[in-house]
């Protein structure tokens, strides 16, 4: 569903763009779809150290930034007050691009534009960065429910091993009287599993 | 008010783990939020940008905000044009300076000593400064946390009033507060005005001497602000009067010596500031360690969670913002300027919050500040009379 009535922004191959992320994943996700769709000036940073020579040096056009990076308010101020930036960067600050924002901060992505660049020739990159922190963030969620379930059948296979060794049972065995105990008192079955854990080593 | 006429909905505030968010952590934890009927959700937040932007677009209800940056906010300064709306301060002072050791020799060197006032700790500076220039060393760097901050303000008014061009005899940059430390210690940095614990902590540390509270520049200086959307406090009236009654009350609590204890092991877990409960408490009692290895010292005021009208949302703090604002350049003086700068600290919402309880409400919205010295007046002994702010920003400039 594309809300602009516009066409899909054209990509702009030569524009200078720096992403500013501490967290090696996402900035390849982005990284790797800004150099498929054609832009050939992308860099990285990952380290915070000498923020402003990098910056200088590098001349950006357009920077991307994670919000979970507390360094945002070093690059705000930087923007602000510098005479050694050669064209300060300046964010959007169009009340039309409210709604750019919103979905950047949805994200979890923070922007910065060189003052007078057109906002059509950056779109196609924010959009990307957009969809793609997206993209990441769906990943993390999904690597931290795996993990979670993970976690959860370790604990279910050491409540079975405390079982079988106590009272003896098959392992099939206590697997179902740890279901059925899930069931009768309505909790889950890795909950259940736990308190068998925490009891016998209490009882240790 | 009756809580169950307070819409459904979870209110969610922002915060920047500092020991000034106390009032909000105890509004959740300590039950007030929930005596007025609101269902309060906190949100730690890494930096003050994130602060602002997560406002604007409506993730965030209200935060603990930087004052300035409610206005700048108001103005369109930097950002956005958003109008904000200021109803309760939270708190007074609870910032200092803090320099590195290195420094702080060299300052001693010329005279400094940690019971001297402001002008002499200044003056020392100077001297340092001057030498460094001639010297033809790299002039000294200090850091503060926002451009739109006290901190900012209260650092450069400091320097300025010693003879030291804030922009042109040292740099001023920004460093995030977590950050700070490391950065003094690698010395990146000589000095920097942040608010608590992370003086203490670089103290702690053994890497800074904290050189003067702010208070010491402006007694009973403000702080940050409850901001919220200006929209928001329309929308919903009844929760906002409960937010500000209940932060009101949890500023009250906080203040009490009989619950620094508590409340310092409480702001101490992660999911507030994060810092040992030993150090937050020095700043919450008015008791810090000056220097490494240094003896506990009394600072009369240092901060105020509560009394002397801490909590009141004094418009004449908003305008003295904003000419520093204009005296750093950051936004042109322009007349029409005024009334929306006027209109972001909402005195009004606070006495409609806080009627009918027992609560001291002051009838005047501004003051003159620095009138009755000794009490509310900076260390140059300036008057700031908010009638008369285009002389005051002028003269400034």
């Amino acid at each position: 569903m594309d809300p602009m009535p516009e066409a899909t922004p054209k990509t702009e191959p030569t524009l200078r763009v720096l992403i500013v992320d501490q967290n090696v994943m996402r900035a390849s996700i982005l990284e790797e779809g800004l150099r498929e769709a054609g832009y050939v000036n992308v860099t990285v940073l990952r380290e915070m150290h000498n923020l402003m020579r990098r910056i200088v040096d590098l001349d950006p056009e357009v920077i991307v930034i994670d919000l979970e990076n507390p360094n945002r308010d070093v690059l705000e101020q930087m923007f602000q007050v510098s005479r050694v930036v050669r064209r300060p960067i300046a964010m959007f600050v169009d009340r039309s691009d409210t709604d750019m924002i919103v979905a950047a901060v949805d994200a979890g992505v923070g922007s910065y534009v060189v003052d007078g660049l057109k906002k059509e020739r950056v779109k196609a990159v924010l959009d990307m960065a957009i969809s793609r922190f997206h993209a990441f963030n769906k990943l993390r969620e999904e690597l931290d429910n795996a993990r979670q379930a993970l976690d959860e059948r370790k604990i279910v296979d050491r409540a079975k091993g405390i079982l079988m060794k106590q009272r003896g049972m098959s392992e099939e065995a206590a697997y179902a009287l740890l279901r059925k105990a899930a069931m009768n008192e309505n909790r889950r079955l890795s909950e259940v599993a736990q308190s068998v854990v925490t009891a016998a080593s209490l009882l240790k | 008010m009756n809580p169950a006429q307070i819409e459904h909905g979870t209110t969610v505030v922002g915060f920047i783990p500092l020991l000034d968010c106390a009032p909000l952590a105890v509004a959740v934890e300590k039950g007030f939020a929930a005596e007025q009927g609101l269902d309060l959700r906190l949100v730690r937040e890494t930096s003050w940008a994130n602060i602002r932007d997560r406002v604007v677009v409506g993730h965030f209800d209200a935060a603990h905000m930087l004052g300035p940056m409610a206005i700048a906010s108001t103005l369109g300064v930097g950002h956005l044009k958003v109008p904000m709306a200021a109803p309760l301060s939270l708190g007074l002072g609870g910032s200092g300076i803090t320099v590195s050791l290195g420094l702080w020799d060299s300052m001693t060197a010329e005279g400094a000593s940690l019971s001297a006032s402001p002008r002499a700790l200044g003056e020392a500076l100077r001297t340092v400064v001057r030498a460094r220039e001639r010297a033809q060393r790299q002039p000294l760097t200090f850091a503060m946390v926002y451009p739109f901050s006290s901190h900012n303000y209260e650092l450069r008014y400091w320097l300025a009033a010693c003879g030291i061009d804030p922009d042109r005899d040292v740099r001023v940059i920004v460093i995030p507060p977590p950050l700070l430390v490391d950065a003094m210690r690698e010395g990146q940095i000589d000095g920097f005005c942040v608010g608590e614990p992370w003086n203490s902590l670089a103290v702690a540390a053994g890497v800074g001497c904290i050189a003067l509270p702010t208070t010491a520049i402006w007694r009973l200086s403000p702080e940050k602000v409850l901001g919220c959307r200006l929209e928001w406090t329309q929308r919903h009236p009844d929760r906002l009067r409960a937010l500000v009654r209940a932060v009101y009350k949890s500023a009250l609590w906080c203040e009490q010596p009989e619950n620094h204890a508590e409340l310092s092991r409480l702001l101490a877990e992660p999911r507030f500031v994060g810092a040992p409960a030993e150090i937050l408490l020095r700043g919450l009692s008015n008791r810090l360690c000056m220097q490494p290895g240094g003896e506990p010292q009394r600072l009369e005021n240092f901060y105020l969670p509560a009394s002397r009208l801490a909590t009141f949302p004094w418009v004449s703090h908003a305008l003295w913002f904003y000419s520093q604002m204009v005296r750093w350049g950051q936004v042109g003086f322009d007349p029409e300027h005024v009334p929306q700068v006027r209109a972001t600290y909402r005195p009004d919402l606070y006495r409609l919050a806080l009627s009918g309880t027992a609560a001291e409400i002051p009838t005047s919205d501004t003051k003159i500040e620095g009138e009755s010295q000794g009490r509310d007046g900076f260390f140059d002994g300036a008057r700031f009379d908010p009638n008369d702010l285009s002389t005051y920003a002028r003269k400034a400039e």
